[in-house]
């Protein structure tokens, strides 16, 4: 058994897996924090109830979020931990910065807000819920900034048989990472408020509680569409750099083989790796390719062929992930743009509300797609033209690995099915009586 | 080579930290299926935690995230030598946390022994397993000419190692029982007092053993037989021991606590000091071993990482010790009856 594949498969399933939660922290705490501080601003008990009912659902997902998360710093040095001495220098303080800077604030102000109810002010006790959601999203802004660093790795020397860092600055300010914040961030924007708009429309479905939840539709409703139409607008300067930074990562996204001006895109695709070609191509449409990637429907765009085989990622993958993402990131404004006309008349248009319910999962669907193009796209590197990800595993046993991952299957197969039954639950058993 | 050397201290007063306050919640946990005779007294003793076991468990983070940054080398070294055993700590932290925020969301005697379960176990093997690992590492590891592993995870459970993780739990289980002391009022409160006291001398003994051990099984005592000065730590460990008995006497449990907190950031030091400047020692031949010189990253980085920490764990020392401040009295029952606690 080869650890290095084994380590692949129980960082993907464990990131993965992560990801399930953190996206909703990073909208949810916002919209809580909004609740609570219009609650303190006019004493209007309905906000009051809001935040209590959406802040239990954050809380159970926060808890699941947050322990999880331990796991992946720490996989590092257990599962790669070639990568962790020969780019330490570097992607070590990111890691450092993110949980003295942050992760502290969210973790620490957290226990307050749980606990604090009747010992800060209104105004207060709202703010520390402000602070948790500024943790939250600096957290995910640092951690963004050490994957930015491997997807495209700047302000280093080569030295001591290592990485080392040279230009600070350089690494914050990474274009890529600050792209990949600017995307990762509005899309977890958008799928919080998919999941209260999918909450609210269920029991505006039942009609009950219909202030409440018609109230929690429409701040969700605002917040989702800003989101939404940011990350697709965000996502196509996005797909620029990459094609300036990543040009494997491009190609295997559309399955382009070779090297050509107006450079087509096909709407679906099964890629022969072997050949370098495609082996079934269907609604091939000239020039979108070169208008993605450079805005120019001349531009000519490098295919794989171009590349040694060696250093190309696993095509079908990325092809099908960059599919499904956009898919789905396509449907969610307009989700919301339909919404913006009906939100005054939501219960009558039960059709509608059928379709928000039907939504949640999407978002998380796309997220995690996102996250697989992203991952998926960079191989064969661990960082992108610097370290290959074959390089990069600890000395471990394949024994070793083997026992961590089923156990890690089981243990986040039961915190996964207890985590989502209690969010289910106590979503459709709806807020406390006024 | 000074940048280094303030590093291997810092490094040393983080997992110092991350024992002390997390330590009590490992020792609470354990306690837990002992003093918690009622549901009463489990959420009791839970939510004395309820407010600041999260924060506290940053500190490892935090120790963690520095190794990284500071001594890439060692971070690598040892996760990856230490693969078993780090990865049974990871899998006990998460199910001590989300045991926590689950226990009390599903109103059923079977759930909750399933969460009781997962919380003692989830305190009792860290509480140990940091011991092992941390014991293991003041007596050095089979480290080879490449920094590899020549072991496995009985190669840590040696007479040495064991008694680390037995000294371990014994400081968090008084620190524990100490905190449930200052939180907790009536029957309650009394298991926690007499629980302390009858751990104390445990405490005490394999406190001296481990001390007199560490004389053959280790090399630390070097760097205090070249500076006897440093002794001065061992005496600030056995001042802050017999403090705890002396405050538990007069009913002083928060000078106590801190006493406890003394004498396992003495403990800490103990090691670190001896240790300088080897972060982990090789056991197979010193020239092999990782110190502050060899396994540290580039001076740049060093000096980044020395400007953020000093800019910013003053302030999460600010913003926690705010918090201890806002829940250093006792749990009440109108605290036990919000709808979020535990």
């Amino acid at each position: 058994m080869d650890p290095v594949f084994l380590s692949r498969l129980q960082f993907t399933a464990t990131t993965l897996f992560h990801f399930l939660f953190v996206p909703l922290t990073l909208g949810l705490s916002i919209l809580v924090a909004y609740m609570e501080v219009r609650y303190a601003r006019t004493g209007d008990e309905t906000y009051l109830r809001m935040t209590k009912f959406w802040g239990k659902l954050f809380l159970i997902n926060f808890a699941v979020g947050v322990v999880t998360g331990i796991t992946l710093e720490f996989q590092f040095g257990t599962n790669w931990s070639r990568y962790s001495a020969y780019v330490g220098d570097i992607f070590g303080s990111l890691l450092a910065i993110e949980a003295s800077v942050a992760f502290f604030l969210e973790s620490t102000l957290i226990g307050i807000w749980i606990f604090g109810w009747k010992k800060l002010s209104k105004m207060g006790h709202a703010m520390v819920m402000c602070l948790v959601a500024a943790g939250s999203n600096i957290s995910a802004m640092w951690i963004l900034i050490a994957n930015g660093w491997m997807q495209h790795p700047v302000g280093f020397i080569y030295n001591n048989g290592r990485a080392e860092l040279n230009d600070f600055a350089a690494v914050v300010f990474n274009k890529f990472a600050i792209l990949e914040f600017l995307h990762t961030v509005p899309a977890s924007f958008t799928l919080s408020a998919f999941f209260v708009m999918g909450i609210s429309a269920y029991h505006l479905y039942k009609k009950q509680h219909i202030d409440f939840f018609t109230r929690s539709f429409k701040i969700a409703l605002v917040f989702g569409l800003v989101a939404s139409i940011w990350v697709v607008i965000e996502g196509d300067q996005h797909a620029v750099h990459v094609t300036k930074t990543q040009p494997t990562k491009l190609a295997a996204m559309e399955s382009h083989w070779e090297t050509q001006k107006r450079a087509p895109i096909v709407l679906f695709a099964i890629p022969d790796e072997d050949n370098g070609r495609n082996r079934i191509e269907i609604g091939r449409v000239p020039g979108v390719l070169s208008l993605l990637g450079y805005h120019d429907i001349n531009a000519e765009v490098q295919g794989l062929n171009d590349f040694p085989k060696a250093d190309r990622p696993p095509v079908l993958p990325t092809f099908l992930s960059f599919r499904l993402m956009v898919a789905i990131g396509t449907l969610l404004p307009l989700l919301t743009l339909v919404g913006l006309f009906l939100q005054n008349r939501l219960v009558e248009n039960r059709w509608y509300l059928i379709v928000m319910m039907a939504a949640i999962p999407l978002p998380y669907i796309a997220i995690e797609a996102g996250w697989i193009l992203a991952e998926v796209g960079r191989q064969p590197w661990i960082v992108y033209g610097l370290m290959r990800t074959a390089d990069a595993a600890s000395p471990v046993s394949g024994i070793q690995v083997i026992t961590s991952m089923i156990a890690f299957i089981l243990v986040y197969g039961l915190l996964g099915s207890v985590g989502y039954y209690l969010i289910g639950k106590n979503a459709l058993k709806g807020p406390q009586a006024a | 080579m000074i940048l280094q050397s303030i590093w291997f201290y810092l490094w040393g007063l983080l997992w110092a930290v991350f024992f002390i306050t997390d330590g009590f919640d490992f020792g609470v946990g354990t306690l837990y299926p002992f003093l918690g005779k009622t549901d009463q007294d489990k959420r009791m003793m839970i939510n004395a935690l309820g407010p600041l076991w999260d924060g506290n468990e940053v500190w490892l983070i935090t120790a963690g995230g520095v190794t990284f940054a500071a001594f890439p080398l060692v971070y690598a070294v040892m996760f990856s030598s230490l693969y078993t055993a780090l990865m049974l700590i990871l899998f006990a932290l998460i199910l001590r946390g989300v045991s926590f925020e689950f226990r009390g969301k599903v109103d059923s005697p079977a759930w909750r022994r399933l969460w009781d379960t997962c919380i003692f176990i989830g305190s009792v093997l860290p509480a140990i397993l940091f011991g092992v690992a941390f014991a293991n590492i003041f007596q050095g590891l089979p480290l080879d000419e490449k920094h590899l592993f020549q072991g496995n995870l009985l190669t840590l459970l040696n007479p040495y190692g064991l008694l680390g993780g037995a000294l371990f739990l014994c400081f968090f289980l008084v620190h524990g029982a100490l905190w449930l002391s200052i939180r907790t009022d009536g029957a309650l409160q009394q298991r926690a007092v007499k629980s302390a006291n009858g751990l104390w001398p445990v405490l005490l003994v394999v406190a001296v053993a481990f001390l007199l051990y560490t004389a053959k099984a280790t090399q630390l005592y070097q760097n205090y037989l070249e500076q006897p000065v440093f002794f001065a730590i061992v005496l600030a460990a056995v001042l802050g021991l017999v403090g705890i008995k002396i405050f538990l006497l007069k009913q002083a449990y928060f000078k106590a606590w801190f006493s406890s907190a003394l004498a396992i950031a003495g403990a800490t030091f103990f090691g670190i000091i001896g240790l300088f400047p080897s972060l982990l020692p090789s056991s197979i031949n010193a020239e092999y071993s990782l110190t502050a010189f060899n396994a540290s990253s580039s001076p740049l980085t060093l000096k980044i990482m020395l400007m953020v920490v000093l800019l910013f764990v003053p302030v999460v020392l600010i913003y926690q010790i705010w918090t201890y401040g806002l829940f250093k009295g006792k749990v009440t029952q109108e605290d036990l009856d919000l709808e979020e606690a535990y």
